[in-house]
């Protein structure tokens, strides 16, 4: 009978397949650009029509938050120089300050959690009822992009806050909702119910520029 | 006397036969997450930073603009200037490039057509605001405002 005599490992050497797959590897490295979509989304209004002007709105100026930056990146909210730090705690002072509820924002004030309640001032200097309060940003040309992002993003900030405390998650959970899936929709859903996100962002100005 | 002797000897040598496997996986994430640059920046990009960054499900929908001093200002001056695909773009023909953008969608994600603007952080809000008059000229007036984020403080 023909025995097996010592056979030669079968095995293909493997080693050099590690040196291969660093130099792909380092290629890949090299040549990333990890793409980053992320920002902070906003929607623009819609088109001037000539023969359509948009219909006057008077609010009451209670029911407006103004932060004016000039040229200069200086701020003026609500007629007073201030500094962007605790901006967006302001914010959320003015939007949830129920000054003069109706019914609809009544029921609103009530199914609010117990932290956003607290924060209920009803100042009748401030605004009604957050369906009322707009936030509107108005920077000049020579204002630097960055500061207009910065207040822009503390904006979002006070009302990403409130939306999240509304369905007790952190703020960045909140954000990172996808709306993927009808959970995630509805917790999203929840959250914005009958509380628009209303930041005006105005014309800039063209003085001093 | 006891004799302290060694009973086994085990292997010196650390098995590697899963070194190529560990380096493939590694490969294969950065093959998955590379995106080749396809175009250059002709402006300068430095990204400003925010806090409340959102991220956009669908990536077909997003077109790109790059706003920024240009890198060449022997040739395109000192003044911010807007890049769209490959070539500066003058403020109007933004209108034209957007139509031909969102002409590339398919027709149902038309209206969703998102601009995500890559604006250097020293450009004044004039230009940008240009640009923002121009998109709403063209009816695309989702814009994402790029920036990354923040580290520090919150």
């Amino acid at each position: 009978m023909a025995r097996k005599k010592n056979r030669m490992s079968q095995e293909v050497n493997a080693g050099s397949m590690a040196d291969i797959a660093f130099l792909l590897l380092i290629f890949f490295l090299v040549t990333t650009t990890i793409a980053s979509d992320k920002g902070i989304l906003n929607v623009l209004p819609p088109k001037l029509d000539p023969n359509n002007p948009p219909p006057e709105i008077d609010k009451n100026e209670r029911n407006i938050f103004t932060i004016l930056v000039n040229a200069n990146d200086q701020l003026l909210v609500e007629g007073e120089y201030a500094e962007p730090e605790g901006l967006d705690e302001e914010i959320k002072l003015f939007v949830l300050n129920f000054g003069q509820p109706d019914e609809e924002a009544s029921a609103l004030y009530n199914s609010l959690p117990a932290s956003l309640r607290a924060l209920a001032q009803q100042d009748p200097e401030s605004s009604d009822h957050p369906n009322e309060a707009v936030v509107s940003i108005k920077t000049n040309r020579g204002t630097s992009y960055e500061r207009f992002l910065e207040v822009f993003d503390l904006a979002k900030k006070a009302y990403f806050d409130i939306y999240a405390a509304r369905v007790n998650l952190t703020t960045d959970e909140y954000r990172a909702l996808s709306g993927k899936d009808a959970a995630e929709q509805a917790l999203i859903d929840k959250g914005k119910e009958n509380l628009p996100m209303a930041i005006s962002i105005a014309e800039p100005d063209k003085i001093g520029s | 006397m006891a004799k302290f002797s060694k009973k086994t000897k085990t292997s010196e040598n650390i098995p590697t036969s899963a070194l190529p496997d560990i380096i493939f996986m590694l490969l294969f994430f950065f093959m998955v997450t590379t995106v080749l640059r396809e175009q250059e920046i002709l402006v300068e990009q430095k990204i400003p930073q925010a806090t409340q960054l959102q991220k956009l499900q669908k990536k077909t929908l997003i077109s790109y603009v790059y706003i920024g001093k240009p890198k060449n200002t022997a040739l395109y001056g000192s003044e911010p200037r807007v890049q769209a695909n490959d070539a500066l773009l003058n403020t109007a023909d933004i209108v034209q490039w957007v139509n031909r953008e969102r002409d590339a969608l398919p027709e149902a994600d038309r209206p969703m057509i998102t601009i995500s603007m890559k604006v250097d952080r020293d450009v004044k809000m004039g230009p940008i605001s240009d640009v923002q008059t121009e998109l709403r000229d063209a009816d695309a007036r989702r814009v994402l405002y790029a920036s990354v984020g923040k580290v520090a403080g919150n």
